[in-house]
């Protein structure tokens, strides 16, 4: 057994209305890849952030090379050689690859001047080490996202990291892309690195890591060795509840066809995407991050352009050009990124209840706000969000709170069809059940829904039927007993695998 | 035979991808300083419109009354690459403009310049410590300094213009190099000295870094605040500079000197293609769009253009150029 390099012990990290850690020990040994798996919301990118100096914990204590450490700042834990790779990567586009594999501690002489050469040749060193095709000139906002990671692995070339922390890397990376970033996980290993590697994806967990540690709802579940364990385990143990009794799958009875998608093409982003949904059912649309469902989505609803194939809705072909006729048509979007694209966080719940759909509740253009008061005290109380009152304002409701106003402004304007992209992404548990059995609810008045989810749990127990999309591409269905995490995980994987 | 032949194509192939890169990289350089050829285009306009505007003596003119702006203007960039942005500057302006008169009579000349410029320097300071501390929007923050400041300016000069006393003053700057000013030579040595700071140093390349993502600076352990304070102050501190030399080219202070002078040096900025938004820009285009707008005003001046028709033009302009910069970035993109 290898020395241990970095240990979190008992771990506390608490945010407003949430406890992200509670009490979470880990530890990591030298040249090991040491997987850290769980839901969304489960803590794993908390936990991360903590172990980075990125967030500072309410109680416990990190513990490097057997020395009790504080790490305040990035800058702290990079001086430890803790280092991140950011899920989302966040490099300066404008800065050349060499100044960002810098950035923070560019070579300078006693007058303030940066030794470009230095750095320069510096960084191809690391480059080059990692097999990059391209110089340290190169300005960052011309690289591909693979080739942005490697300038973020290269960091951890330069600074010496002894901890190399992975967050999802893989999200949005080709096959091809992919081997090569585990090549040089593999050569980190090599040398003796510690590495954390967060991800989603079964295969690619079995794949390259050495032991896994699983998180839920902000506590460890297990530590084991990979090869002593089974993809079955694992993901019990990340669900680790009886999903029948959890979740509430419509019993709604299943009515005529209401859409139907033929060959909906987007070049780069999805091809010859062909369903269709009935009034009553509720369809999951399962697939990784980057897999184009969100895309299908907006498509149907009018955001984007389709370059081919047809939608039928309604018995009637329709090509939407804006959201606002998917509306009038009896379509509503529930959109993933509430915060951007869902609601006006500075107004209160009626507001931004009414706000797409001012015409059915205004008289000549004037709000009848007894009306809205009356719609908006209805969706209070079917969809129990908790609120002081009408105005107040949403900065200051929960996100589960705020996620059942979204779907309260989509439902007042009596869609036909409704599509949810990520309904309960951090959102707690007790919304997140809310929401579920709203769904349900929804489907049994009638209404067609479509659920866009990365939580197989979720799409799983929602969903009559699901469909699993990846790389821009349907390639699955499943309805009733097939409809199991080992198909799904076969039907996103097969492909990045092959 | 058919082997020379065969060279003979190879040469020739190597030639035309010689001449598509070199052309290629021309094409690069026009899009990246665009407003150079702008100016140009302006240019040769004026001199087809006006016997007066190409000759050695406008041309020196021009150069002298946009480095007012000009000095301004680096400061600005300075401020803008961050991230930032300083209303206050014309205010400022006016204060050292009027420090330096109002002071000579009691504590000297060269005292007077001195207090002048460290005025600047002073409220540059307190702008950015203000926005690096409060974290409020340095739009606010400046706005409130810009009125703050010009009711300082009216309360020193006790609302009227001060008169330098001393004539010798008003000759300090009439050093000429051909057509070309101190005050001119002075601004483009500022331009050249922080475009070198910029490309150069830590805290020039720091700069860029924080104003095109914060947050990655942040977390990487760059001082995010200190180079704000820092290119603040130095922004006040070049509004001194242009305060002083505007002092002295008029021989008086007015209160209301450089009013709106903040938005003009805005546009200088924009116009020579630095982001509004932060991390992207540099002083060569700043350099470039300010004696746009000088020799803009200045062509307009000599074809006897009135007024309101002028601000009309300047307006259409800065509207003009910001679409052809849009137009090439985003065809760069693709």
């Amino acid at each position: 057994m290898n020395e241990i390099v970095l240990t979190a012990d008992s771990i506390l990290k608490k945010f407003p209305g949430v406890i992200a850690l509670n009490g979470v020990s880990f530890d990591i040994r030298a040249g090991e890849v040491h997987a850290l798996m769980g839901e969304n919301g489960a803590g794993k990118s908390t936990l991360m952030k903590v172990l980075s100096g990125i967030y500072n914990p309410d109680e416990g204590a990190i513990h490097h090379r057997g020395k009790k450490v504080i790490v305040k700042t990035p800058k702290e834990a990079r001086e430890l050689g803790i280092l991140l790779v950011h899920q989302e990567l966040s490099l300066s586009p404008e800065l050349s690859a060499a100044e960002n594999i810098y950035l923070g501690d560019w070579p300078t002489n006693w007058f303030g001047i940066v030794n470009k050469r230095k750095m320069n040749a510096a960084a191809k060193t690391a480059l080059d080490e990692l097999g990059c095709n391209f110089g340290p000139e190169v300005l960052v906002r011309n690289l591909s996202i693979a080739k942005q990671q490697m300038v973020e692995i290269a960091r951890t070339l330069v600074f010496n990291a002894n901890v190399v922390i992975f967050d999802e890397p893989t999200g949005t990376l080709t096959t091809t892309e992919k081997d090569q970033l585990f090549e040089v996980v593999r050569s980190l290993r090599k040398k003796g690195v510690a590495i954390v590697y967060i991800s989603h994806k079964m295969d690619e967990i079995f794949e390259i890591a050495d032991r896994i540690t699983v998180l839920r709802d902000g506590e460890v579940q297990c530590t084991v060795n990979t090869c002593e364990s089974t993809i079955g385990e694992i993901t019990n143990r990340m669900i680790g509840r009886d999903l029948d009794q959890y979740f509430h799958r419509a019993k709604s009875e299943i009515g005529n066809q209401l859409l139907s998608v033929n060959k909906l093409t987007i070049r780069g982003f999805f091809k010859d995407v062909s369903f269709s949904v009935r009034s009553g059912e509720v369809v999951g649309l399962y697939g990784l991050i980057g897999a184009g469902r969100s895309e299908v989505a907006e498509t149907l609803f009018g955001v984007r352009r389709q370059d081919s194939g047809e939608i039928i809705f309604n018995k009637q072909k329709v090509s939407f050009s804006s959201p606002k006729q998917a509306i009038e048509k009896g379509m509503a979007l529930v959109p993933e990124d509430r915060k951007s694209q869902g609601l006006i966080l500075g107004m209160g719940g009626r507001h931004n209840m009414t706000l797409p759909h001012l015409s059915l509740y205004s008289n000549m253009g004037v709000p009848n706000v007894e009306n809205e008061l009356q719609i908006f005290e209805d969706y209070k109380t079917k969809l129990e969000i908790k609120t002081t009152g009408p105005e107040q304002m949403l900065s200051d409701l929960s996100g589960g709170n705020q996620q059942k106003l979204v779907l309260a402004k989509w439902l007042c304007a009596n869609p036909k069809l409704i599509i949810l992209d990520e309904p309960t992404r951090g959102v707690d548990v007790g919304s997140k059940s809310a929401i579920h059995q709203y769904i349900a609810t929804l489907a049994e008045q009638g209404l067609a829904v479509i659920v866009i989810s990365s939580e197989m749990p979720e799409v799983i127990g929602v969903s009559h039927r699901i469909l699993t999309m990846a790389e821009g591409r349907l390639v699955g269905e499943y309805t009733g007993k097939e409809m199991t995490e080992e198909n799904l995980i076969a039907a996103v994987s097969g492909l990045t695998t092959a | 035979m058919s082997n020379t032949v065969g060279m003979k194509k190879d040469s020739a192939a190597k030639i035309m991808t010689s001449i598509k890169s070199s052309s290629l990289s021309i094409l690069r350089i026009i899009r990246e300083q665009h407003i150079w050829v702008f100016l140009f285009i302006c240019m040769v306009v004026f001199s087809l419109a006006s016997p007066y505007f190409f000759t050695l003596n406008n041309i020196g003119n021009v150069l002298t009354q946009g480095s007012f702006i000009g000095f301004l203007a680096v400061g600005m960039t300075l401020v803008m690459l961050n991230g930032e942005i300083d209303l206050s500057v014309g205010a400022t302006l006016a204060l050292s403009s009027a420090l330096a008169i109002g002071l000579q009579e009691s504590i000297g000349i060269w005292p007077a310049i001195l207090v002048a410029l460290l005025s600047g320097a002073f409220f540059g300071f307190i702008n950015g410590a203000l926005v690096a501390l409060s974290g409020i929007h340095s739009f606010i923050i400046t706005l409130g300094s810009l009125m703050g400041i010009r009711g300082i300016v009216f309360i020193f000069t006790g609302e009227e213009a001060l008169m330098t006393s001393d004539y010798s003053y008003t000759e300090y700057p009439e050093i000429y190099i051909g057509p070309v000013s101190l005050t001119a030579m002075i601004f483009f040595g500022f331009a050249l000295f922080f475009q070198w700071i910029l490309s150069k140093t830590r805290h020039g390349l720091e700069t860029y870094a924080v104003g095109d993502n914060e947050k990655s600076a942040h977390e990487a352990g760059i001082r995010v605040r200190r180079h704000k304070v820092i290119n603040f102050t130095l922004c006040g501190l070049l509004a001194g500079v242009a305060g002083v030399l505007l002092s002295m080219r008029l021989g008086t202070a007015e209160p209301n000197a450089a009013r709106i002078w903040e938005l003009w040096t805005i546009i200088a900025v924009v116009l020579g293609g630095t982001r509004l938004t932060g991390g992207y820009g540099s002083m060569w285009k700043t350099v470039g769009g300010v004696i746009t707008l000088a020799a803009l005003l200045n062509g307009l001046r000599l074809l006897n253009t009135p007024n309101y028709i002028e601000l009309i033009v300047m307006g259409t302009v800065l509207v003009l150029a910001l679409i052809l910069d849009k137009t090439l970035t985003s065809s760069q993109s693709r």
